[in-house]
């Protein structure tokens, strides 16, 4: 009897394979350059806040503000813009507004205590207001050529610059999460906050960071977006904030923390970019189209539900 | 034959890999109080289990209940059928009421609209607690009592169902020796009223206080079932453990050297007030009391979880400042915390994740990424060093026995080379052989130089590895006495502590709480 154990990210990565070769024998088009190229240039913005989500979820967490943040960051940089600054210091002026609003969810959560999707429900409101209340609910457009080159320009002449970006920030989150002393302080906060406690970790400098992390995520989204779409709205990525989730914990994050893996959540990724684009090169419907999303992640999180208790049934009875 | 309420014969219960049961019998007769004794993993938990309902048992069992075949099959059968169980962790709604608590279940049967009957409700909860002479308020909310109110609440509850087979799972674990005398007290009510009671705990001497009959697991096996007249606590020692089994007393004369450590003047309000304690080179300090009486949160205020209102801490030579538990690693102290499971370890992760979690700063390499080769490296060498079994690495610290577990626990502190480490409770829920090794290893320690303060309510543990005793009682050090001159009665009566006339306990009361486990 052969016995090959894959991991659950593995066996999400052949699913997404699968679909992939799917779609790309039934689906005219699907194959064609023209929709690969559309998206590769789409991965990044929302792979990023998954990721970002991801280790937010890691810690036993959520943050719902995480859209608000990157579409924060966003107005910002597009404000230095549009008042005549360069491209480098509106992208720091960016980067700092998303680390002040993960500052302040990281301050209230780790500090005060109060559970993060309080706490990220209330900035998420907040956030809006303050963006609301910047732009009178208008979109600010016009920024420089070179500007709009970060989301829609090519490196080596075939990679979207995005993608590489994307690329370079899921190998650092790899790293940070799996190989620095951060990372590990993360998975186990994330399974027992009162056993790190009681090891002398400052659960609260972890959480801190963690929360930091996750908005500057949301500010290279931002960036990459704003410069896609030549524009910011308050809006900017907000489809992206439940379906972020969806994607992490489609990937294998456990909600309640402890476990999380970036290729689970670049899988996940991929499943629903391959299944939203495929949906709609075939004709369906939109709202359909989320129908099949919604009716996937269900499917695949009982599954797990039930794969979990078995093994751990297992476990305890061997134990 | 038809005295018997319970009659379990030739009960097997296989789990995948493990027989957890092996042909075990338990027969219970009406009124009487049943203690059900055998080490950890003897297979007390999975009999209890089988008989309500959890587990189902092997092919080829017999269980009756009064006398006819009890047919369960889920808990529900079994409450139904007026068993009901007690564990350890209650199991009560937090945040309802008392009344609702007792009254909680009664309703399962109707229709879910049917309306709630308050006057019945609270008619039925008032009863069952005048039954048991509990004078506890109906509206209060279950999560504002002491546990041993919340324990009454369960008897209760039991009670209102018309129970006839009662079984609690050491129900004195968590109580003072008053509450514990109350409690024998209600046994004896229930007794009175021809309801049996199946008696679970490690307390040999509370066991001969309460129960008529004792049945004795090892090993999933069934040893014997002897009424209390015709064995003695040292017979059924070594019934249990299969060996005469007795701690020696310490009787060596420690070679004591400088001071390493002192807490001057330490208070906290409500936990413990005005301690002070030196440690001496080369000892083990014991530090014990009841339950409550403050030695975890002093051990946790040295630990800078659960800060201190006043008072200094003085560590080789220098005042510390303490304001986090990573302050206090930092400094060099270390803390093995009572709760195993939830407080020393992170139970899902690796032993390795465990083990260097408070070193993992001093394991990065150049990058200041962690160095996973010297990472594993150290880890081998504390499961080598400690002997931890089975000696994997990368095995999650749940699949770990409890003795396995508490040897990863202070792995991760000698990872970090503390100057001081506080043990609380080294060897609770831990099987005999472990034991001595846990104490052995303390001893090592102190020989190693590290400093030693152990925290246990076990005296036999204390009188057999410490070297000075420090006793506490509400809250303040009651006495110190040299081990080599004391013995059980003395620690107790610095534990109770009578000089306060509010103090209501009765001495009696004290034989019960000295922890006697095996």
């Amino acid at each position: 009897m052969t016995n090959i154990k894959l991991s659950k990210e593995s066996v999400l990565g052949l699913i997404a394979l699968a679909i992939f070769v799917g779609l790309s024998l039934f689906t005219p088009g699907f194959l064609s350059s023209g929709n690969i190229n559309s998206m590769m240039f789409q991965l990044p913005e929302f792979g990023l806040i998954a990721l970002g989500m991801m280790v937010v979820i890691i810690t036993g967490g959520i943050d719902l503000s995480i859209t608000y943040i990157a579409a924060f960051s966003g107005v910002g940089a597009a404000l230095m813009m549009t008042n005549g600054f360069g491209i480098f210091p509106a992208i720091i002026v960016g980067i700092i507004f998303a680390l002040a609003c993960g500052a302040f969810n990281g301050v209230v959560v780790s500090k005060i205590g109060v559970p993060p999707i309080l706490v990220t429900l209330g900035t998420m409101v907040l956030f809006e207001g303050v963006i609301l209340a910047i732009t009178n609910g208008n979109a600010i457009s016009g920024f420089p050529d070179a500007y709009s080159l970060i989301g829609n320009g090519y490196y080596l002449g075939i990679v979207p610059f995005s993608l590489v970006i994307f690329f370079v920030f899921t190998i650092i989150t790899g790293l940070l999460l799996n190989k620095s002393t951060w990372g590990r302080r993360v998975y186990m906060y994330g399974s027992n906050d009162l056993a790190t406690l009681f090891s002398g970790v400052k659960n609260s400098k972890v959480l801190m960071k963690v929360y930091l992390y996750a908005s500057l995520l949301a500010a290279v989204s931002a960036i990459i977006m704003t410069s896609r779409y030549n524009s910011v709205k308050v809006d900017l990525g907000s489809s992206y904030l439940l379906q972020s989730v969806a994607a992490a914990v489609l990937g294998g994050t456990n909600i309640h923390g402890g476990y999380g893996k970036v290729m689970g959540t670049i899988y996940a990724v991929l499943i629903f970019q391959f299944i939203r684009n495929g949906l709609n090169l075939m004709g369906v419907h939109s709202s359909l189209v989320d129908v099949v999303i919604g009716a996937i992640l269900i499917a695949v999180l009982t599954l797990n539900f039930f794969s979990d208790k078995l093994s751990r049934q297992k476990a305890k009875a061997a134990s | 034959m038809s005295d018997y309420i319970l009659e379990m014969e030739h009960i097997s219960k296989t789990f995948p890999g493990v027989k957890a049961l092996d042909n075990v019998e338990l027969k219970v007769k009406q009124g009487e109080v049943h203690a059900l004794i055998g080490e950890n993993g003897a297979g007390k938990s999975t009999l209890i289990k089988v008989l309500a309902g959890v587990h189902e048992a092997d092919e080829g069992g017999r269980y009756l209940f009064e006398g006819i075949d009890a047919d369960i099959h889920r808990p529900l059968d079994a409450t139904l059928k007026g068993i009901s169980i007690i564990y350890q962790d209650l199991s009560l709604f937090p945040n309802l009421s008392v009344a609702e608590n007792i009254y909680i279940g009664r309703d399962s049967n109707k229709k879910p609209w049917t309306k709630i009957n308050w006057k019945s409700m609270k008619e039925l909860a008032g009863k069952a607690l005048d039954e048991l002479e509990m004078d506890i308020d109906l509206n209060k909310r279950v999560e504002l009592l002491s546990i041993a109110q919340q324990q009454m609440i369960e008897i209760a509850r039991a009670l209102a169902f018309d129970s006839k087979l009662i079984v609690m799972d050491e129900p004195t674990s968590s109580l003072s020796s008053g509450e514990v005398e109350k409690l024998y007290r209600v046994i004896d009510k229930l007794k009175e009223r021809g309801i049996s009671v199946i008696f679970i705990s490690h307390k040999l001497k509370e066991l001969f206080r309460v129960s008529d009959r004792f049945t004795v697991l090892r090993d999933g096996q069934f040893v014997g079932s002897y009424d209390v007249e015709e064995i003695d606590e040292q017979q059924l020692i070594k019934r249990m453990v299969g060996r005469e089994v007795v701690y020696e007393n310490n009787t060596q004369k420690a070679a004591v050297g400088e001071k390493v450590f002192e807490v001057k003047n330490f208070s906290k309000e409500g936990n413990f007030k005005d301690i002070n304690l030196s440690l001496y080179e080369g000892e083990i300090l014991a530090v014990t009391g009841l339950v409550g009486s403050g030695r975890t949160e002093l051990a946790q205020s040295i630990f800078g979880v659960n800060k201190a209102d006043e008072g200094t801490l003085w560590l080789n030579g220098k005042d510390l400042k303490i304001n986090s538990s990573e302050d206090a690693v930092k400094q060099g102290i270390a803390y093995v915390p009572e709760a195993r499971q939830t407080q020393g370890l992170v139970l899902e992760q690796s032993i390795v994740n465990n083990m260097t979690l408070p070193v993992i700063d001093a394991l990065r390499n150049k990058l200041k990424l962690i160095d996973r080769k010297v990472e594993k490296e150290l880890t081998e060498q504390y499961i080598k060093s400690l002997d931890v079994r089975p000696s994997m690495p990368d095995l999650a610290a749940d699949k770990l026995s409890g003795g396995n577990q508490q040897k990863v626990v202070i792995g991760k502190w000698l990872s970090a080379q503390p100057k001081l480490l506080i043990i609380d409770e080294p060897t609770n829920g831990i099987d005999i052989g472990a034991k001595t090794e846990i104490h052995k290893l303390l001893r090592r320690m102190v020989k190693e130089g590290i400093g030693v303060i152990m925290i246990s309510s076990e005296l036999p543990e204390v009188l057999s590895v410490s070297d000075r005793i420090l006793v506490m009682s509400r809250g303040r050090i009651a006495g110190e006495l040299n081990t080599l001159e004391a013995d059980q009665e003395k620690v107790m009566n610095l534990a109770l502590d009578t000089e306060e006339p509010e103090d209501k306990r009765q001495p009696e009361g004290a034989e019960s709480t000295v922890h006697q486990e095996v």
